[in-house]
């Protein structure tokens, strides 16, 4: 699907249709690959170079936090890094556990993951970069890992004998629908992301490109706080939740 | 039968208009569930924190529908899948 892929020239029309600078949203190809899939040109765009950056960010991050807690001894006071880091596993701990019990154990480090990659995917927003989870490429495939697990779990705990139940819940002539409900998860999980970070990315690129500049001053700082800060932290929080509940459910209770 | 460009253009951003009225559905869920939490409140104000974060994700979710016309509105106002020849 070439979806917001390429530039557009419509963006370009409104620009120029409002007498402002260009509506510019759009994900752009950067360098085009020397090969084609299924007849289309391939390219490295903006979305693959921003993921890279948050990418990159996170492995930092991760190897500082590693040496600050491997230096770390019982008898000193923790300095100011290594309790963030703490904190924020603590927060982790708790919110994995608090929503899955005792199977919390096994999924922290994918919870763990994929809550800090989509929170500064998010949040990126704020630094210039285009956010890479309004990137339908980078949501999809998160929602797919969760389908997988879903999957996996049930055959794993229920056994056969228990999906095949599952599916003919009510009457078996419910099968299809039930079939669909399941293939309904993923799809609605990554579309929530995507369009919630996407509709955060063009209502700023609209108004930073088509508002007079008078307004333009301490109005967007707001709707960056809505739009970024809130709604990037809400999108995670109810991805990883959702993940979460479904992910117990298909465990079950035994 | 052949339609020019201006007349899809244009009825692709009335589809688009007609699309994010999708909206009103989202938004009156999302209402109910912010007034039956302040209800809660009220009543159990100990239990602020964790009635806060349960409306926060049925809110989120409700919102879904309403993020689909969205994108319906977008797909037509920007990708233009319907019949122009670039």
């Amino acid at each position: 699907m070439n979806f917001l892929c390429m530039e557009s020239y419509l963006g370009s029309l409104w620009g120029e249709l409002n007498g402002a600078g260009d509506v510019d949203f759009f994900i752009k190809g950067l360098v085009k690959l020397p090969f084609k899939f299924l007849g289309k040109d391939i390219y490295i765009t903006t979305a693959h170079v921003c993921a890279l950056i948050v990418m990159l960010l996170l492995i930092v991050f991760a190897i500082f936090a590693n040496r600050a807690i491997k230096k770390a001894s019982l008898t000193d006071t923790p300095g100011g890094f290594q309790n963030v880091v703490e904190l924020i596993v603590e927060m982790l701990d708790n919110m994995i556990n608090g929503t899955m019990g005792k199977n919390g154990k096994k999924f922290l480090n994918y919870i763990g993951t994929i809550f800090i990659f989509i929170l500064i995917s998010n949040i990126s927003g704020l630094f210039g970069l285009r956010p890479p989870t309004a990137y339908y490429g980078v949501t999809l495939p998160l929602g797919l890992i969760t389908f997988g697990m879903i999957t996996y779990n049930k055959f794993k705990h229920q056994k056969v004998k228990g999906v095949i139940k599952g599916l003919c819940d009510p009457w078996p002539i419910w099968a299809p629908i039930n079939i669909i409900g399941d293939i309904a998860v993923p799809v609605s999980l990554s579309l929530r992301l995507f369009a919630n970070i996407l509709s955060g990315t063009v209502m700023m690129t609209l108004i930073y490109t088509l508002l007079p500049v008078f307004v333009k001053i301490g109005i967007p700082s707001v709707l960056h706080i809505y739009f970024d800060l809130f709604a990037g932290a809400i999108q995670t929080y109810v991805f990883c939740m959702l993940t979460m509940t479904y992910v117990t459910d298909a465990i079950g209770d035994n | 039968m052949q339609f020019n460009e201006y007349f899809i253009r244009g009825c692709s951003a009335i589809g688009a208009g007609l699309a994010v009225i999708a909206g009103i559905g989202p938004g009156i869920g999302q209402g109910i569930a912010a007034g039956y939490a302040a209800n809660a409140v009220g009543r159990n104000p100990g239990a602020k924190s964790d009635i806060t974060s349960t409306m926060l994700l049925g809110q989120a979710v409700a919102e879904t529908t309403g993020l689909y016309g969205l994108l319906i509105a977008m797909l037509l106002l920007f990708v233009q899948p319907l019949g122009i020849d670039k």
